[in-house]
Formats: C-alpha cells, sequence, structure tokens
C-alpha cells in the first residue's frame, strides 16, 4: 500500500526547491529529484500487484454528505500515466538543470515544475471525481505559471494566459460534467462510477454528461477547435515544452476520456463525436505541423496530430482500438519528450529554433543528431521502432470501422494521408535540421551539449528502440494490465509483434513512408501553395475576442451597478415586490373567516390622523423641520395606537422612543440643509417611484388584512398560562422580554451597544460646518439655554428619575420594565443637556457613557452567567417571595438584576449617541463663532 | 376596524419606501422612519387588534396576543438605533464628501447655497 503516498510526495517537494535553490545549481537538481525519485521507487513496489490485474483503492472521509473525501487508487492506468509523470519528470529535472540559465531563478521554476508533476498525479490517482477536478484545475494553474516562466517576454505571457483561458473553461465544463455524473450515479467515488456505465448512458443527462466532459477533454488535449493555445504555449522554457507537451498536460485530456472509456463510451454520439474530432485534428495538425519553420512550432502541431491520433483511436468502436491508444500514449510520450529536448538543446547550442537558419548540424553534433534521428524516425512510424507499433495497431484499427457507413472507407484512407504528412514533417526535422546545406546567419557555432544535458534524450531513445524491438518483454505486461483498467473487464485477443506477415496496414504503412518521401521532395511547390493562405494569428484573434468579451462585461456592468445608491434602493424594493406579489395570488381572499371588530369615531380619527401626517410629511418633505413635525405627529398616533389595542408596553416605549427620536433627528438638522433642493428629481423617478413604493404598501396591507382576519393558532396561550408560575410575573410582556426570550433580549441590548459605539465613531472627528442662519435668513436664537427651560427641568428631574424607578420595579407585574424605565432616564438627562449644554452637564455628570453600556451587557451578562453555578442552561431564571418587617412581602427575581443591565444599556446607548452629537454641535457653533 | 388598520399600515408604508426612494439623505431617514412605524404597526397586528385587555395577568379574562408585543417592543428600541446610525452616517456622509445626496454627489448641479 505504498501508492497513498505517492500524491504527497511531489506535493511535499513543492517547497524543496525554494529552499535548495541557495545550494549550487546541481545540489538543488538533486534536492528536487529526491522525493519524485521516492515516489517513483514507491510505484515500484506496487507494480507487481498491478500487473497481476489488481487495482487498489483508499479512501478518508472528509465531507461526506458532499461527496468529498481524500480518495486514490492505483490501477493500470494510474500506474501507467504515474510512471510517465513521474519517470519523464525526472529527466526533465535533469535536463532542466543544463538547459537554465544562470538568470534564470532555477528554485521557483523547480517549484512550478513539481506543483505540475503533483497536480498531474493526482489526476491520474484520484479516485474520487471532485479531487479530480480539484488536481485538474491545478494543473491549470501550474501549467500557467511553467508557460509563463519567462514573464519579462511577452509572448510568454500571452501564451500562458491563452492556455490558462482555454484549459481553465474546460475545467469548469468538466466541473459541471462531474457534478452532473455525481448525481446521476449517486456517488462521486470512481469505484461505484466507473460501474454505473449503462445507468449513465441511459439517463436522460447522457449527452449533457458527455458534452461537458468532452470540453473539459479537448480543451485540454488541444483537440480541434480549442487547438490553438498549444502551439503559443511553445514560448516556454523548452523543458516545460518536453514534459507538458508530450508526456503530461495534453495526455490530462486523453486520460479523461480513457478513465471514464467505461461509463461514457460505447454509444453512437461518442463514437461520431470523438473519432471525427480526433480525426480531423490528426489531419490538421500533420497538414500545418510540415509548413512550420519554428522547431517547436512543428513539434508543437506534431503533438496536435498524434493527440488526434489517440482521441480517433478512443472514438472507434472497437476494444482494440483503445488498446492502441493507450499503446500510442506511452511511446508518443517517450519520442515526443525525447524530441522536444533534442529541439532544446539545438536552440540551446545553435542560439536559433528557426529550421531556416539551422541546416547542416550533423557536423557539429553528430551524437545529438543520432539521437533526434532515431526519435524523428519513431515519430514517422518506422519499423523497429515503438512508433511503428502503434501506427500498425492504428492501422489495423481503422480498417474494421463502419461509424461512415458505406462511406467508413474514407477512414483508413485519411489516417493513410496523415501519416504521409507524418512522415513528411518528421523528414523535414531530419533534412532541415542536421543535413541540407550549411547554417545560415547563427550568432554561435553549434556544438555538442554538456555530457549529462543528453542523457535524458539517450535514456528515452533508448526505450523507443526497446519497445520497438523486443515490445513484450518490455511493454508487453503494463499495457494488458492498463488496457484492463480502461476496459473495465476481461480484454480482446491482441498481439504485440514487429511482423505480422504481409497484410494491409503494412501496406498502409509502406504507402505512409513512400507518400511522406514524395511530399518532402516536392514541399516547394506545398509550401508555395500554403502561402498563398493569408496567416492567422490565433493570438491576435483570441485577445480580441477577450477584448470584446470585456468590453461587454463592462457594459453590463454599468447597467446593473452604476454607483448611485437610490437607483440600488429602488432595485432593492422593485425585487422585493417581484419576490412577495406572486404567492398572495395564491390566496383566494383577502377577507378570512375572523368576525370584524366594529369601527368607532376614536380609530376613525386616528386613522385619518396617520394618513394625513404622512401624507403631510412627503408633501412638506422638502421643508425638513416641517415633514419632521409631521413624522412626529404620526409616531404619537402610533403610540396611542398601541394603547387603545391593549398594549401599554409598547405605548410606553413608543413615546419615549418618539421623543429621543425627535430631538435626535432636530439635533440632526442642525447640520443639514433645512431644505432640500427641489428641481433635482427628475419627474420620470418620481412617477417610478412612487408606482413601486404604491405596489408595496397595498401588498404589505393586503397581508395584514389577511394576517388579521384569518384564524392563527399562535404559541401565545403558553406564555400566558406559564408567565406567573415558571417567570413569576403579571406582566406577560415584560416576562417574554426578561424571561422567555431572554437570550433575544440579550442579544438586543448588545446590538443596542454597539450601534451606539459605531456612532459615537463616526461622530468622532467629524468636521461639519453649520450656518449661522435659518432658511429663511433669521439668525438663531442668541438664548442659548433658556433660564425657564433651566430651572424647569432641573426641578422635573427628581420627579423624573422617581417615575422612572417605579415604572422600573414594577415593570415585572405591571406595564413597564428596564427598557421604558431606561428611556425615560435617558429623557430626563436629555433634557438636562438640552437646557443647560453639553459642558455644565460634563461637570456634574461623571461617568462616561461606554462604561455605562459595558456596565448593564456585563449585568445582563453575569445575570445569565448565574444559572450555570447551579446547572442550569444560560439564562435561566429564578424568584423567590420575601417578607421583610415593615415592608412585607415583596419578589426577589433574578429577571430584575437582567433588568438592570437592560436598563443601564439602554440609558448608555441613549445618552451616548446623543450626547455625543449634542458636543458635536456646541463646539461646531464656537467655531463658527469665532469666523 | 380592521380594514381601517390595513389601510394606515399599507399607506404609511408607501410614504415611507417612497420617502426612502428620495435622493437626500435626511428624507431617507424621515421614509425610514415613517417605514419602521408601518411595520411595527404590522408586526403588532399579527396577534389580532384587542380591546381593554392587556396582557396583564388577573386584569382581566381575555388577554391582547402578549409575543408581538414583546417582539415589536425590541423592534421599536431598534429600530431607534437604526435611525440613529442613519442619520449619523447621513451626517458623516455630507462631512466627509461634501453632500446630502445619497450617490455621494448631487445628480444635476453642484450644491450651491448649501455649502457655506
Amino acid at each position: 500500500m505504498h501508492y497513498f503516498w505517492v500524491p504527497f510526495l511531489p506535493m511535499l517537494g513543492i517547497i524543496v526547491p525554494l529552499f535548495a535553490n541557495k545550494l549550487n545549481r546541481s545540489a538543488c537538481t538533486l534536492a528536487t529529484a529526491l522525493l519524485p525519485a521516492l515516489a517513483l521507487c514507491f510505484i515500484f513496489l506496487d507494480l507487481p500487484a498491478v500487473l497481476a490485474g489488481e487495482s487498489f483503492s483508499k479512501s478518508i472521509e472528509w465531507i461526506p454528505q458532499l461527496g468529498l473525501a481524500l480518495s486514490f487508487r492505483l490501477d493500470g492506468l494510474a500506474a501507467l500515466f504515474s510512471i510517465l509523470i513521474l519517470g519523464i519528470g525526472l529527466l526533465v529535472i535533469l535536463y532542466a538543470r543544463y538547459y537554465l540559465s544562470e538568470k534564470d531563478h532555477m528554485g521557483r521554476f523547480y517549484c512550478y515544475l513539481i506543483m505540475f508533476m503533483a497536480a498531474m498525479l493526482g489526476i491520474v490517482m484520484s479516485n474520487n471525481m471532485l479531487q479530480l477536478w480539484f488536481y485538474w484545475e491545478l494543473t491549470s494553474i501550474s501549467s500557467f505559471l511553467l508557460i509563463g516562466f519567462w514573464s519579462h517576454n511577452s509572448d510568454a505571457r500571452k501564451g500562458a494566459r491563452m492556455a490558462l483561458t482555454i484549459t481553465g473553461a474546460g475545467g469548469l465544463a468538466l466541473l459541471a460534467g462531474i457534478i452532473l455524473l455525481g448525481q446521476v450515479v449517486g456517488s462521486y467515488e470512481l469505484d461505484v462510477v466507473l460501474n454505473s456505465g449503462e445507468l449513465v448512458k441511459q439517463s436522460p443527462y447522457y449527452i449533457a454528461i458527455l458534452s461537458l466532459f468532452l470540453i473539459g477533454a479537448f480543451t485540454k488535449s488541444a483537440q480541434f477547435p480549442f487547438h490553438f493555445w498549444l502551439p503559443h504555449a511553445m514560448a516556454a522554457p523548452t523543458p516545460v515544452s518536453a514534459y507538458l507537451h508530450s508526456a503530461t498536460m495534453v495526455k490530462a485530456g486523453i486520460f479523461l476520456l480513457a478513465r471514464f472509456y467505461p461509463v461514457l463510451a460505447g454509444t453512437e454520439t461518442w463514437f461520431v463525436v470523438v473519432s471525427l474530432t480526433g480525426l480531423f485534428t490528426m489531419l490538421l495538425g500533420a497538414y500545418t505541423a510540415l509548413f512550420k519553420h519554428d522547431l517547436k512550432g512543428l513539434l508543437a502541431y506534431s503533438t496536435i496530430s498524434h493527440l488526434g491520433l489517440i482521441v480517433l483511436l478512443l472514438g472507434l468502436n472497437t476494444e482494440l482500438a483503445a488498446i492502441a491508444a493507450i499503446f500510442h500514449i506511452m511511446n508518443h510520450a517517450v519520442f515526443k519528450a525525447s524530441l522536444f529536448m533534442a529541439a532544446g538543446i539545438i536552440d540551446h547550442e545553435s542560439g536559433s529554433r528557426d529550421m531556416r537558419k539551422i541546416n547542416g548540424l550533423w557536423k557539429y553534433m553528430p551524437i545529438t543528431a543520432t539521437l533526434a534521428m532515431v526519435a524523428s524516425a519513431s515519430m514517422a512510424g518506422v519499423p523497429l521502432l515503438n512508433g511503428f507499433l502503434s501506427k500498425e495497431m492504428f492501422f489495423a484499427e481503422t480498417l474494421e470501422q463502419s461509424i461512415l457507413g458505406s462511406m467508413s472507407w474514407l477512414i483508413p484512407v485519411l489516417a493513410t494521408i496523415a501519416a504521409a504528412f507524418s512522415v513528411a514533417y518528421s523528414l523535414r526535422f531530419i533534412h532541415d535540421v542536421f543535413f541540407n546545406g550549411e547554417p545560415k546567419g547563427l550568432t554561435k557555432t553549434p556544438h555538442e551539449p554538456p555530457r549529462y544535458m543528453r542523457v535524458p534524450v539517450e535514456i528515452l531513445v533508448t526505450i523507443c528502440l526497446l519497445v520497438g524491438i523486443f515490445p513484450n518483454y518490455t511493454i508487453g505486461p503494463l499495457l494488458q494490465s492498463t488496457s484492463l483498467a480502461v476496459l473495465n473487464h476481461t480484454l480482446p485477443e491482441y498481439s504485440l509483434a514487429i511482423w505480422h506477415g504481409l497484410n494491409l496496414p503494412l501496406l498502409m504503412s509502406g504507402v505512409a513512408i513512400m507518400g511522406g518521401v514524395a511530399i518532402y521532395l516536392n514541399r516547394k511547390h506545398l509550401f508555395k501553395f500554403a502561402g498563398m493562405f493569408p496567416d492567422i494569428d490565433a493570438k491576435l484573434v483570441f485577445e480580441d475576442c477577450i477584448q470584446a468579451c470585456v468590453t461587454w462585461a463592462q457594459k453590463i456592468t454599468m447597467i446593473l451597478e452604476n454607483g448611485s445608491l437610490q437607483r440600488y434602493a429602488f432595485c432593492l424594493c422593485f425585487f422585493a415586490l417581484l419576490l412577495i406579489a406572486p404567492p398572495l395570488f395564491e390566496l383566494d381572499t383577502t377577507r378570512g373567516s375572523l368576525p370584524g371588530t366594529p369601527l368607532n369615531a376614536a380609530v376613525l380619527v386616528a386613522a385619518i390622523l396617520i394618513i394625513a401626517g404622512s401624507l403631510a410629511t412627503i408633501i412638506w418633505s422638502h421643508y425638513r423641520l416641517i415633514a419632521l413635525l409631521m413624522l412626529s405627529l404620526v409616531g404619537l398616533v402610533v403610540s396611542i395606537t398601541f394603547a387603545y389595542f391593549s398594549a401599554p408596553d409598547l405605548a410606553l416605549t413608543q413615546l419615549s422612543v418618539e421623543i429621543v427620536t425627535v430631538i435626535l433627528l432636530l439635533l440632526a438638522l442642525y447640520f443639514f440643509p433645512q431644505q432640500t433642493p427641489t428641481s433635482k428629481s427628475r419627474p420620470s423617478h418620481f412617477v417610478r417611484d412612487l408606482t413601486v413604493a404604491s405596489f408595496i404598501g397595498c401588498i404589505i396591507g393586503s397581508i395584514c388584512f389577511a394576517l388579521m382576519t384569518h384564524p392563527l393558532d399562535s404559541i401565545s396561550a403558553f406564555f400566558l398560562a406559564n408567565a406567573k408560575t415558571g417567570g413569576g410575573g403579571t406582566n406577560v410582556v415584560n416576562v417574554i422580554l426578561v424571561d422567555f426570550r431572554g437570550f433575544d433580549t440579550f442579544g438586543e441590548i448588545t446590538v443596542l451597544g454597539i450601534a451606539a459605539l459605531g456612532i459615537h465613531k463616526l461622530i468622532a472627528r467629524m468636521r461639519l460646518s453649520v450656518r449661522t442662519k435659518d432658511y429663511a435668513g433669521r439668525l438663531w436664537a442668541k438664548d442659548k439655554y433658556p433660564v425657564l427651560l433651566s430651572v424647569v427641568s432641573q426641578s422635573l428631574l427628581p420627579l423624573f428619575l422617581l417615575i422612572s424607578a417605579y415604572i422600573f420595579m414594577r415593570g415585572h407585574n405591571l406595564p413597564g420594565g428596564g427598557f421604558i424605565a431606561g428611556l425615560i432616564t435617558s429623557i430626563a438627562l436629555i433634557q438636562q443637556y438640552l437646557a443647560h449644554g453639553v459642558d455644565w452637564m460634563a461637570k456634574r455628570v461623571s461617568v462616561s457613557y461606554h462604561y455605562m453600556i459595558a456596565i448593564g451587557l456585563t449585568i445582563a451578562g453575569l445575570t445569565g452567567l448565574g444559572s450555570w453555578i447551579f446547572d442550569r442552561p444560560f439564562l435561566t431564571s429564578w424568584f423567590e417571595y420575601v417578607s421583610l418587617p415593615w415592608i412585607g412581602k415583596f419578589e426577589l427575581a433574578s429577571a430584575l438584576v437582567f433588568d438592570i443591565g437592560v436598563y443601564f444599556t439602554v440609558i448608555g446607548a441613549t445618552l451616548l449617541i446623543l450626547a455625543s452629537l449634542g458636543k458635536l454641535t456646541t463646539t461646531e457653533r464656537l467655531t463658527v463663532g469665532e469666523r | 376596524m380592521e380594514l381601517v388598520y390595513a389601510i394606515c399600515v399599507g399607506f404609511m408604508s408607501t410614504c415611507g419606501i417612497f420617502l426612502m426612494l428620495r435622493g437626500h439623505t435626511f428624507t431617507l431617514v424621515i421614509g425610514l422612519t415613517l417605514l419602521s412605524y408601518a411595520v411595527n404597526l404590522f408586526l403588532f397586528a399579527s396577534g389580532g387588534l384587542t380591546i381593554g385587555a392587556p396582557a396583564v395577568l388577573s386584569s382581566s379574562e381575555n388577554h391582547a396576543d402578549p409575543l408581538p408585543q414583546a417582539l415589536v417592543l425590541t423592534a421599536i428600541v431598534i429600530g431607534f438605533a437604526m435611525t440613529a446610525f442613519a442619520v449619523i452616517l447621513a451626517m458623516r456622509g455630507r462631512a466627509d464628501l461634501g453632500s446630502d445626496h445619497v450617490d455621494g454627489i448631487e445628480p444635476f448641479d453642484p450644491l450651491a447655497e448649501d455649502k457655506s
């Protein structure tokens, strides 16, 4: 069970190069390679069991409700890819040691590379689809960093951005597909999903799932029409190309197709879409590759072509084709990685990748030339090399096809044409670079690379030869177990021989090689022909599209979000209206079954006052003082309404809050313009707002009416029954506040305290100028603190405090309580502020209102905590009746202590707000007076 | 009576929301206060309208529903805190931005007479 550690080792290895960077280059390389090498050893330790046909999986639950788990598996397919990823990865690490120059930040490069390696391993070993997707995105991000490694280079930046956009978008499609698939199967674990092929194919979502998966795979594996990012990703350092664009990144899409082959393949749609996409991509890539003058450009298009070939194989409806596809995955990874490395050596040692300049290098670097020639020959499918074997299998499979009906013979023909082009560009790679005259215009004399830079290429080319000559001994077992993993059941018969006798596939190979030579010999005419077509730069097209998207998004943003709060407020109301209106249409009648209360004159008068007051507030809203007075009229009637409808507590609260609010607003108005500018409101907005407001008013009124007339079963009976026995009070409203719902009240006074502190901070250091006259040009009254008010308010203070104490004490049994008493005390103190000014009060009231809030909250909180001492839940109340001589029998209740907390918090908050604001008027007035 | 009550609540909401949609902060605060009156009355009405029977035990046979009353009581106090916060925020906005329009600037011409 070593495999479980494999994905974690490179994860850990990400940080190694960052620390090892301080060492010398070779030591850094060695340190970086250590953990991946260990991971590779672990794979090899488990390999015998895998080759024997076993598959392992292990998962650690994380959030089972969401199907999230840390889950890895090792079967033939995962093992094959892991070996490719780690093996070629190690070779690339060695190669990059010589490729990177002194100026490049080696630690950073290795860090990205190992991150990419870890992500790829995660993809191939994940046993959970969501986890697979996570790694999938990680490859997009790390490949972005790798492609853009030379970030000073504009092409690198653009290429990286393009790759990220395309593969990232594909990743999102894949996520959607995975979620759909997970919903259909009911699990995200691959063990389950891979055995639910029939269920998925019969599901109505099959087409959607397939399309989303294919978009994900095709973007990653550079299939038409998403292929254009790959050539631009060649701006990356060559080790990156050798790694990402031969063995790993672009194979991730293929891996996805292979991994989900048992689930998604086997339907008509799969065959048609996958095989035709692959076929077209193969032809397009092979044709385009021939005309690329850039060495890496040629290899990039050749990669696209070979990826198309593999996709085509996966799309053919025979199981042997899938086996051929797997075989070609290995072969292509090996010969393409070595070719990229060879191209990198040539670039590194001759200073150019342009095939019009680099000619005749045979003389300068014979060993590299030999290696590159063998690898190219493998790419072309020359016998005795690994490329030949898989190509033979490919040809054989194309002959078995019937997906195009009577036109199915086209497939082998087109395959042969593509193979001919493949031979032609391989030939060009060999002939143009190593022969064909002398180098032209090179800045330095080409020479052989450092000894160890060539080692990775040598190893890979040796593998090409070994697999090509002794396929059964080298690759046979791994191929077999991988095919088993892909097909998910017993394997069909196949043979890995070099010689199958004289048959049609051999003929096709022969034709392709001859054709390729013929095409290459006539290349002048072909180049001329290709030159007649305009050269479309995918980068420009792509940038234009992105730019158009950005412009479009900006336009939409401007429509939705133009920075006007007024508009947002309207939208909020409008959409609230849209949301609350529809359920009302389902109610048959507004009037319910309850009998109404008869109307009387008092209520009618109150209603008229409310409507007139509200209307007057609107009409005179430009004259702010008058609007404020009208508003206070409405507030007064509201408190009378509460009193009339049996809510004395509410009436008292509303009345005292009303006073505080009006004083606050009057104080604030002192700093605002006295009138609202009239001409500013657009008539259309006026109508629009009035309409929405009216509709909302109608709806609120209707709901209110329906609520009052429909029978309602409420939990209030509980409170009425238990207030006396459980809470020890007869005023049920107060008992609810301090006892039954004491925790809510505790939260509410906390909010009150927070609001007060927030206001205090807002007022701090606020610079506001005030005018010395009112809107009509009258000066403010000179008499700041009228004598009459001072005297009366001072003499009223004890009375006020007495009343508030009385209201507080009786609160538990009769209307009153901490809230109301607190407000009354606040009003008494505010009156002193009004009559005497802030400075006068500051001398006499030494307590800070911040502390008062804190004390109040602490008292309330401690009362709640006190019940813990008696092993009761937070805020459990206690009460007892005690008798004392002279005073008589009275009640002691813990709720009363809680109410004291409420009392202090309310006083503290109210006075902190008003005193801070009042202080501002005093200081501001002084500064204006001095002016 | 219920009908009249509901009309009043609806009308107050309309006026409150209309004022809240205006462009100047002080008007908005007035609208907010008016709307909170309406909302309090609305919540209060969910317990039905009862006359002469406060939720004080032993005062009468029937009792008004105490639960909405308790809810509304805290709502009134919190509503005050909210109004206070809104109006102070509006003042701060005027102090820092030089305008008492909700968008920070007057939509058409800059505040001419009010800036002193």
